[in-house]
């Protein structure tokens, strides 16, 4: 039977400011446990919210960077239930009024077309503390540091059809998020953490089939694998006559697998009510367009604009926006006057192999962008070939100096010196009559050869559109 | 010493007719004798240290008019390194790790702090009976309750074992136990005075105020304690007024309210006599009365007894047993840590409203019950606004009764009645007072004035002048 899959996502990004959401306790990670939680994030009794400006601003730069409607009068509510490390014994979030309404974004599907993602809502709301249980034998610890640290939740429309376009449009809020400031996009240390909600139903259906939510899921890789997982787990139920379950699951890496953390009967009844301790939120129409005009080039405007400005393709412009980052990395590089197609062939190829080769970000690459660039410069100004400067790029990438340093210092300077071109051709047609012959007689494919021939000789310094051309002159 | 009241031992100790040592001395001496059991905790070396403190402030001219003088905070408001257990079981370990707003203002002007009152459990009650730290005795008469859930503070005032003290009030717990035990009591407007480090019971309906001897000390003390908290989102950011300019204003031609709702059948009539009594005072005063309708008043007690549970429900979450407070011993897991830390740890009443307001928030009854009561709350607040674009003041008795004999309610609706008058000003965040008027039976009654928003400058004034003409407010009960 032909299924179709139906996938939306929750996206929980940590929101980056410098106190929490309702305290003034540093948000910095990797503390000392319970050195960074405040009497408010301990919620000792009598204490009191009073919400960090910053993260609305926040909530709102994304709201706008996904033309959602955005809510000027929105409302905090406490979501109850009781876990140690939720210090209140309820959670401030936003239910019935998030700040941010409806939106959408547009996502590259497989096919190379593309496709637009409805967000239903993002809302702001506090994280909760850790728990740690493997660390003592007998108890759990609770490390509340984490406690009250700023969220939007990012909630898409379940219009995802494979568990590929799911992490495509993962990708593409990460690299937002990212464009517009408001989050590090660090998953290893949880800044930015997917739910998603996986439900399969008969090809041409119009029914959703019912969902199961999966949690823990730390990176892209374990996104597509889980769904994926997830999707088989369905498929096998329902070819088998049974029924799914609404539930959450949780995925487990290590095997592969996901299993149930709790059915919709076990769920809470979260018991939402306003919260009475702070005010609703109200935007006023001058702090939205300041915002507005505040936003940097969000990523579909700069690859409209390396297409129309640079003439990069579609796929180039594409892959270079995707991380912010490396959008940096490719306009200091431009910025430097680096010729813009050689710059974007070399940031996707080689920077690109050796940075996912070491597993190492742009950001902390051993070759700065003004380096590249040099390098990229010595191609088009034909001090260098393309393949001498793979082998300098090897170097700079070992650290052994700079640019023209290696150039020199290895003799990898291209040969420009037409006569002494002219004299190993010479050479080269003398020792090879039998070639030359065939040449002449018409198979040009031999070419190739020749050329071979002198790179070889002048361990490849030649510059070959040179040789090319002496060879043409000469064999004709 | 003990019979004077704020003002007046400001000018003594100005004068150094004697120290703030000595007052205090005498004081803790007074509570030490005392059978009130009005305190859950004596803070003698504080208080003491507090007062010399005060001493030198004052020895150097650089006091306040509140510097030295000695007080009670009700148990509800955090004080660093202090017991602070809001007359409950769970929290009769906690010692509080900061100061409350409240707390600190009180701190800066060097006042010196007795100890900590006795209250209902979470200020959840009406006769102080729902105390860990067991029921209150009201100084007119030791069978009977003082009132709650201030009852510990509003005993500690009349029996002068403290000049004045502090008191939150949610529906009542200011003004019912301030009438019960003859003393003067305001809860201000919702957002006058800061709620950081004052146990939330009810967020949108709680309110700290003074309760003193008069209503000039009244002002004194809400003078200090009154302003925006940048750590309190729902305090006001407004100026405060200095509350006694305006307390020796003539009342002539205040157009007096008086709402036939709270004149129903359930009132005493000897309450009725004193309120009516009192009213006359008024009149003769230049103040011109009318009768007004309160119509929605009727639903305040269902309203209330919605909203109130439904935000403690939530409130008390954090009393898990965690982190701090009462932990119940060797839980087998974490299910059962928090089923018996909070079994054990709440009294009946709390349980009892917890359990209503989380029913009341459940799904598919939070449209019928908690949206429902917001929007009669909303009716009730109306009927406010609309009777005060005619009159300046409503008046009308704080209690249906006066003080009733200990455990002689046991129903809880019934004990719900004893709020019937005080609960709507809660709803619609109005300020409240209470102000003795009167004796049924050798116990005090008090009249209850109610006000516009941000009016406590009309309030006190009006209170203040009443005191002027009568002496209610300083009759002491026997053998103080």
């Amino acid at each position: 039977m032909a299924w179709e899959t139906v996938i939306g996502l929750e996206i929980h990004s940590q929101l980056n400011t410098k106190s929490k959401i309702f305290s003034g306790a540093s948000t910095e990670f990797g503390a000392e446990p319970n050195t960074q939680a405040c009497a408010v994030d301990l919620g000792l009794p009598g204490v009191l919210p009073v919400l960090n400006k910053e993260v609305v601003n926040m909530a709102l730069r994304f709201g706008l960077a996904v033309n959602a409607k955005i809510n000027q009068h929105s409302i905090f509510a406490r979501k109850n239930y009781f876990y140690p490390d939720l210090p209140k014994g309820y959670q401030i979030s936003q239910f019935e009024i998030p700040i941010v309404g409806k939106g959408a974004i547009d996502i590259s599907t497989e096919e190379g077309g593309a496709k637009m993602v409805g967000i239903t809502r993002a809302h702001l709301e506090e994280d909760a503390g850790k728990s740690i249980h493997d660390l003592y034998e007998d108890h759990s610890a609770i490390d509340f540091n984490r406690a009250g640290t700023p969220l939007l939740e990012i909630v898409s429309e379940p219009d995802m059809r494979s568990a590929k376009e799911a992490v495509t449009y993962a990708k593409k809020i990460h690299a937002l998020v990212q464009y517009i400031g408001i989050c590090d996009g660090n998953m290893q240390e949880g800044s930015f953490r997917c739910d998603a909600n996986v439900s399969i139903r008969k090809k041409g259906s119009k029914k959703l089939g019912t969902r199961a939510e999966l949690k823990n899921i730390n990176s892209f890789k374990f996104l597509e694998k889980a769904i994926n997982i997830e999707i088989e787990r369905q498929q096998d139920i329902l070819e088998d006559g049974g029924e799914v379950v609404q539930e959450t699951r949780l995925y487990d890496a290590v095997k592969n697998e996901t299993r149930s953390m709790r059915t919709k009967e076990e769920a809470n009844d979260y018991r939402y009510f306003p919260d009475p301790d702070l005010l609703p939120v109200d935007i006023e129409d001058e702090m939205l367009t300041e915002i507005k005009n505040s936003l940097p080039e969000l990523p579909t405007e700069k690859k409209n604009r390396f297409i129309s400005e640079i003439g990069l393709s579609d796929y180039d412009a594409e892959n270079l926006t995707a991380q912010k980052s490396l959008a940096d990395y490719y306009e200091v590089m431009l910025n430097d006057g680096a010729e813009a197609k050689l710059s974007a062939n070399w940031v996707m190829g080689e920077l690109s192999a050796a940075l996912n080769k070491n597993q190492i970000d742009v950001q902390d690459s051993p070759i700065s962008a003004r380096e590249l660039s040099e390098l990229v410069k010595r191609i088009s100004d034909d001090t260098i070939s393309g393949k001498i400067a793979k082998d300098v790029f090897k170097a700079m990438w070992k650290g052994n100096g700079r640019v023209d340093d290696i150039i020199e210092s290895q003799g990898l300077k291209q040969m420009t010196d037409v006569g002494a071109i002219e004299d190993i051709i010479d050479g080269i047609i003398a020792n090879n009559i039998e070639q030359v012959k065939q040449f002449k007689a018409g198979n040009t494919k031999l070419l190739g050869y020749f050329v071979g021939q002198v790179m070889k000789a002048t361990q490849g310094k030649a510059n070959p559109k040179q040789v090319n051309k002496i060879l043409n002159d000469k064999l004709s | 010493m003990h019979t004077l009241s704020v003002a007046e031992l400001s000018k003594s100790l100005k004068n150094k007719e004697f120290s703030s040592v000595e007052l205090t001395q005498h004081y803790l001496d007074r509570i030490n004798r005392s059978d009130l059991n009005a305190f859950i905790t004596v803070t003698d070396e504080l208080a003491l240290s507090q007062a010399r403190a005060a001493d030198a402030k004052l020895a150097n001219g650089s006091g306040s008019v509140l510097t030295g003088i000695p007080f009670a905070h009700k148990d509800i408001f955090c004080t660093k390194g202090v017991k602070t257990s809001a007359g409950s079981k769970i929290l009769d370990p906690f010692i509080s790790p900061y100061d409350a707003t409240l707390s600190h203002k009180l701190n800066i002007e060097n006042m010196v702090m007795l100890g900590k009152t006795n209250m209902d459990e979470f200020a959840m009650g009406s006769s102080n009976e729902n105390s860990f730290y067991g029921p209150v005795k009201n100084p007119w008469n030791k069978k009977m309750v003082p009132g709650g859930s201030s009852g510990g503070s509003a005993a500690a005032v009349a029996g002068r074992l403290s000049p004045f003290a502090t008191g939150t009030d949610t529906g009542g717990s200011i003004r019912q136990p301030s009438s019960l035990c003859g003393i003067t009591g305001i809860k201000p407007t919702y957002g006058r005075v800061s709620r950081y480090g004052m146990i939330a019971y009810a967020s949108s309906l709680d309110q700290a105020g003074p309760m003193t001897q008069t209503a000039e000390d009244a002002a004194l003390v809400l003078n200090a304690i009154a302003g925006f908290d940048e750590k309190d989102s729902t305090s006001a950011l407004r100026d405060v007024p200095d509350y006694t300019k305006s307390l020796r204003d003539s009342i002539k031609g205040l157009k007096i309210g008086i709402p036939k709702e709270f004149f129903s059948d359930g009132l005493d009539s000897s309450v009725e006599k004193v309120i009516t009594e009192s009213m006359k005072e008024f009149e003769a005063m230049g103040a011109e009365l009318q009768q007004i309708s309160l119509p929605n008043s009727a639903y305040a007690i269902p309203t209330y007894y919605i909203v109130a549970p439904c935000e403690c429900s939530s409130n008390l979450s954090r009393l898990d047993g965690v982190r701090y407070g009462y932990r119940c011993k060797d839980p087998k897991d974490l299910n059962d840590l928090y089923l018996r830390s909070r079994s054990e740890g709440f009294g009946d009443e709390v349980k009892r409203r917890i359990m209503i307001g989380t029913y009341a928030l459940s799904a598919g009854y939070y449209d019928a019950y908690y949206l429902k009561a917001q929007k009669v709350r909303q009716l009730i607040s109306e009927d406010f606004k609309k009777a005060f674009q005619n009159v300046d003041l409503i008046m009308g008795p704080v209690s249906p009764t006066t003080a009733f004999e200990l455990g002689a309610i046991k129903d809880p609706v019934s004990m719900y009645l004893a709020d019937i008058y005080t609960l709507s000003a809660n709803l619609a965040g109005l300020p409240g007072m209470s102000i003795p008027a009167g004796f049924s039976n050798n116990l005090p009654v008090g009249l209850q004035m109610i006000g516009n928003y941000w009016s406590e400058e009309v309030l006190l004034n009006a209170a203040h002048q009443f005191q002027t003409q009568t002496d209610w407010h300083s009759v002491l009960p026997e053998n103080i």
